[in-house]
């Protein structure tokens, strides 16, 4: 065997050589009209097909060569006025030869001439040509020997509307005929991988697939007969097509041949057919790649579905999805040992058809899902990566025929599906359920479904046991959790009521969040819960008395546990900020208690949580700046609260932090509105308290540094100023301004100071305003007239 | 004997020619020196008419004491050469004992001759049918003229005909049954039959059949046996599995058969069989002999 394609070289080249010589006497005899001695060469010719000696391809080509010369001979035969001999006795006298393969291939050859010649029914020649080629038992060779048959015979065949067609011949023996050939092929085919000594077994089912398409063609011919309707497909073709497959019992040949039927006949039969196909499928041997054959299957079937609306009720009629569905169930019974991405695969073609076939069967989604659930449920833990992306795919079409989530929701199975996906894979299938939410801009509207949602995604809501958190990508998971809060803002629903519950179950499943999730997570719920208050306040009064859970009081109270929880994180900074926006909001309600408690928490946490200097100088921005929009507040509670910021400004690290806070203080006692607290004294009195610490702020520089500190504070400051003068605040005077541009020029031209373009840009461009104001004249103009420049 | 006529050269020449000579078939017919001659053809209980011709050669005479001609049908046995077996022997006076001295044309007519035998010729054995003429002389040797002809007889279509259906096999290894659809056929007819494979547990490699013709002579201790294989027609090529089937279909035309001979005048008999021949893998043969009768029909012929 050492070097065995050299050997086969050297045949393949002998028999050419073969070929050649008795093919060049086959044609002088041809020229010179010798009929008994073109009959003696061709035999000889075609005796070099006998040798044993080659692998089917070199074979193939020993076999082209015969064919090409068969071809001439067949011209020769045909001419009657060349040898004088009727077709007849021509079809006799060809089987005078002693070896039967030269003999047979001649038998075929005249055989189709005396089809042609009609004097003979085509039917009674084709049968004798069949049965008589059973002498030709090896496989190689009588595979190609029955492939020429079915080669030359392909044109002669009498089916309907063919000249061959008459009263004795009917389609149905050429059905019968090309069923013959292909029975018998089949068998030799089946029967090559017993030939020869075993262990090289491979070597020849790769020789064996090689030959494949010699068999299929069979099914390709009677695929193309016309006379094949549906009912003879039916009745005749199909049964006893599969009856040989069956009963061949060889993986290769079912696999390739389940295949070929479902290729090469038109998809309305199968569609009719179905049960008879299916049917096949459980009794092929265990090693067939049965659900790739039934995925093909599927795929055509759904493709058809696709390709016309119109066909789609022949579909209903044959019941297509239960007979595919059962039978995809009695295959993965039978096949216990098939893994578990096969049977995975096997459900996601059926999901596909019937997506395609019955968009509007959602049970027949549910089915598929379930009858998974089932599979996978006996599998302890699904490891296999491609079984995993086959789950995926599963889930994911749905998703993407829909296009909305509110599908899948009503889906009892589709989380028990989800179930048996890793944890990593859970994610990735949740991430695709929220995409597809985002997407499709779908709403959930109802706490039914926000709860089986939540339950579909619980892969990101919470830690799963045994998730390896070492292995998170810090990236990944913040735009997972940013996904989740987006989603939470697609939950809505117009109805307060059911928007509160809503609101709790979103509670309820990202509270165990963990302090990871929960930055990300509560603020969207907080906000969430926000707008469920502007839309009570929206059509307040025929709710209020209504249902006695729905007070803005409730809400509120929730809004401090779900705040509260952020306490275990810890996130102060967060808190403290929607401690002030539920602040803002119970202002809006007109809810004072509730607005102070908020305030004294977010207070509390300032106090107490807060430690970074830059963060408390935003905290107290914010405090600010909420506080001084806030309208509800008695006398006395404001004082409380507007004193507790100024002293928090006032106690800031810098100096130049304290002026800024405690100049925005300011504000506090003074809001421009019609009826807002407008207490110009105390406004003075903050400004002129940042103007002192200002001014430390300058010394303590100059002491440090012996520069001067910034001037800009004093510019920031004598804006307040013209704020406040504008606003007609009696307190502020404009010789106040004056004095205060007077000691900022000061300032600027002493020597310590630094030259800084920054506050020299803003000095000049608040002078350039006054001046602005000046000339435009009016009462603006006239007030600020006294200021000189 | 006859060299001896030739070296002598005979003083006439002798045609023997028969009336229906130009539309009667002609056959070939092998001769002893291995050429083939083109011979009339005639059937048992014909008329055997026609004439013979003698010349003298120019400005001899022939004194004899008679002339006539003989039909004889003679088997000759090769191991026991020179032995001529007469079965039928037919004479005919010609003329009376005189001189010949011209060209004379003698009329001869055996009617509704007895030919129960055919024509053969055989490894061991010939049957042939002669015409013989004889010029007796005093003195001289005799002058002796031959004519063959063949001989044919047609028989009927046998009116029982059964095929030969069989069952055999080697227990465990191979089991066939084979069918020849009859067991008489003419000399043109067409040996249809099956091979059921029962149980093929060796590896065939292919199978034929074979036509053999056996020729038995003598009798008792002295019977020679001869027996030739006519054809050899492969029937199938590769190993077949269980419950295959394989048809026959073998045209008997192209080979040179006869019928079936038996018991020729006590002197020979020739039979065929059809022969089975499986062969496996190593070469290894496996055969069925069965004996068919073969039979001349008219029309086929």
């Amino acid at each position: 065997m050492l070097n065995g394609t050299e050997d086969e070289e050297k045949w393949l080249a002998e028999g050419i050589a073969g070929i050649q010589h008795n093919a060049f006497y086959m044609h002088r005899a041809l020229d010179s009209n010798n009929l008994r001695e073109a009959l003696k060469y061709s035999a000889q010719m075609l005796s070099e097909l006998r040798t044993s000696k080659l692998s089917p391809h070199k074979y193939y080509e020993l076999y082209m060569r015969a064919f090409d010369e068969l071809k001439r001979l067949e011209l020769f035969f045909k001419d009657d006025s060349k040898h004088g001999v009727s077709v007849v006795d021509l079809y006799e006298l060809v089987q005078h030869a002693g070896n039967i393969l030269p003999r047979l291939y001649l038998l075929c050859t005249v055989g189709s001439i005396y089809i042609k010649s009609k004097e003979a029914p085509a039917k009674e020649v084709l049968k004798d040509l069949v049965e008589m080629c059973r002498g030709v038992q090896h496989p190689i060779r009588g595979l190609f020997l029955r492939s020429y048959l079915a080669q030359i015979s392909r044109d002669k065949l009498p089916d309907i509307g063919s000249e061959y067609e008459g009263d004795a011949d009917t389609v149905m023996d050429a059905v019968d005929f090309v069923l013959q050939n292909f029975t018998e092929m089949n068998k030799l085919w089946v029967r090559m991988q017993h030939q020869g000594p075993g262990g090289v077994r491979e070597k020849r089912e790769k020789e064996r697939s090689e030959l494949q398409d010699l068999v299929g063609k069979n099914l390709h011919v009677l695929s193309q007969i016309e006379g094949v309707d549906l009912e003879m497909y039916k009745e005749t073709v199909l049964p006893r097509v599969l009856e040989q497959v069956v009963n061949c019992k060889d993986d290769l040949a079912q696999y390739y041949l389940m295949d070929c039927i479902i290729q090469v006949f038109p998809d309305e039969y199968h569609l009719q057919t179905l049960e008879t196909l299916l049917g096949a499928c459980p009794q092929l041997q265990p090693t067939v790649d049965v659900k790739t054959v039934l995925s093909r299957l599927m795929d055509r079937l759904s493709n058809y579905a696709a390709s016309s609306a119109d066909v789609l009720p022949e579909f209903l009629q044959v019941e297509a999805f239960s007979k595919l569905s059962n039978a995809i169930g009695k295959v993965i019974e039978a096949q216990l040992d098939m893994p578990a991405v096969g049977a995975i695969t096997l459900y996601v073609s059926l999901l596909t058809f019937t997506l395609r076939v019955h968009p509007d069967r959602l049970d027949h989604v549910d089915q598929v899902l379930g009858a998974c659930v089932k599979k996978l449920s006996n599998i302890p833990k699904l490891e296999d990566s491609r079984a995993m992306k086959q789950v995926v795919a599963l889930l994911s079409a749905p998703l993407e025929k829909y296009n909305d989530i509110l599908t899948a929701l009503t889906l009892s199975n589709y989380p028990r599906v989800m179930d048996h996906l890793d944890i990593g894979t859970n994610k990735l299938m949740a991430m695709v359920i929220i995409q597809s939410i985002m997407k499709n801009n779908s709403c959930i509207s109802t706490a039914d479904k926000v709860e089986v949602l939540f339950e579909l995604i619980k892969g990101l809501i919470k830690d799963i046991d045994g998730a390896d958190v070492d292995e998170l990508d810090e990236e990944d998971f913040k735009e997972e959790q940013n996904s989740v809060a987006r989603l939470i803002h697609m939950l809505y629903n117009d109805e307060p009521e059911e928007m509160l519950k809503i609101i709790c179950i979103v509670r309820k499943h990202t509270m165990v969040g963990g302090p990871k999730r929960l930055p990300f997570t509560v603020s969207s719920l907080v906000f969430s819960a926000l707008r469920l208050l502007r839309q009570l306040q929206g059509q307040e009064g025929d709710i209020v008395g209504e249902e006695a859970s729905m007070t803005p009081n409730k809400i509120f109270q929730l809004l401090t546990q779900i705040i509260e929880s952020l306490s275990a994180v810890p996130s102060p900074e967060l808190a403290l900020r929607l401690y002030l926006q539920c602040a803002e909001a119970a202002n809006g309600c007109d809810i004072e208690h509730v607005a102070y408690e908020f305030f004294t928490q977010a207070f509390l946490l300032y106090e107490e949580e807060i430690a970074d200097s830059k963060a408390q100088v935003t905290a107290i921005h914010l405090i600010i700046g909420t506080l001084q929009r806030m309208n509800v507040f008695g006398v006395e509670n404001r004082d409380t609260l507007t004193h507790k910021a100024t002293g928090y400004s006032a106690r800031l690290l810098k100096k130049a932090d304290q002026c800024r806070a405690v100049y925005a203080c300011s504000h506090l006692f003074w809001v421009d509105d019609q009826d807002g607290i407008k207490d110009g004294e105390r406004v003075l009195l903050c400004l002129k308290r940042a103007l002192r610490i200002a001014n430390a702020a300058q010394q303590m520089a100059n002491v440090a540094r012996g520069s001067g500190g910034p001037v800009s504070l004093f510019v920031e400051i004598l804006n307040k100023y013209i704020y406040f003068f504008e606003k007609g605040n009696k307190q502020i005077t404009s010789s106040a301004i004056q004095g205060l541009i007077e000691l900022i020029n000061t300032e600027m031209q002493s020597d310590s100071t630094n030259p800084d373009s920054v506050a020299d840009a803003f000095l000049a461009s608040t002078l350039r305003y006054i001046q602005f104001q000046k000339q435009k004249g009016g009462v603006m103009g006239e007030k600020f007239e006294s200021i000189k420049l | 004997m006859n060299y001896l006529v030739g070296a002598f050269k005979p003083p006439c020449n002798i045609f023997i020619s028969f009336t229906d000579g130009r539309s009667r078939k002609q056959v070939p017919l092998k001769k002893e020196n291995g050429k083939t001659v083109m011979v009339a053809l005639f059937q048992s209980q014909e008329n055997i008419v026609g004439e013979v011709v003698i010349e003298p050669i120019h400005g001899k005479k022939v004194e004899h004491n008679g002339v006539k001609i003989e039909l004889l049908g003679q088997i000759e046995l090769y191991f026991d050469r020179g032995n001529f077996y007469d079965f039928t022997s037919l004479v005919r006076e010609l003329d009376v004992p005189g001189e010949l001295y011209e060209r004379k044309t003698y009329p001869f007519e055996f009617s509704t001759v007895e030919m129960p035998y055919e024509s053969y010729n055989g490894v061991n054995v010939r049957l042939r049918y002669i015409l013989k003429v004889t010029i007796s002389r005093n003195y001289v040797s005799n002058i002796v003229e031959y004519q063959d002809f063949v001989v044919r007889n047609y028989t009927p279509p046998p009116s029982i005909n059964n095929s030969i259906k069989m069952e055999v096999g080697i227990e465990d290894c191979l089991h066939i049954e084979f069918e020849y659809s009859k067991s008489k056929y003419h000399l043109k007819d067409v040996v249809i039959g099956k091979i059921y494979f029962l149980l093929v547990r060796i590896k065939l490699k292919n199978m034929e059949l074979e036509i053999r013709r056996q020729e038995s002579t003598g009798s008792g201790p002295n019977t020679y046996v001869e027996t030739e294989t006519l054809a050899k027609f492969e029937l199938m090529d590769g190993a077949p599995v269980r419950g295959e089937s394989i048809p026959i279909r073998l045209f008997l035309s192209p080979y040179e058969l006869t019928p079936t001979y038996r018991n020729i005048n006590n002197k020979f008999s020739v039979k065929y069989y059809l022969n089975l021949v499986l062969v496996d893998e190593e070469d290894r043969r496996y055969f069925k002999q069965q004996e068919i009768t073969m039979y001349r029909n008219l029309e086929a012929s």
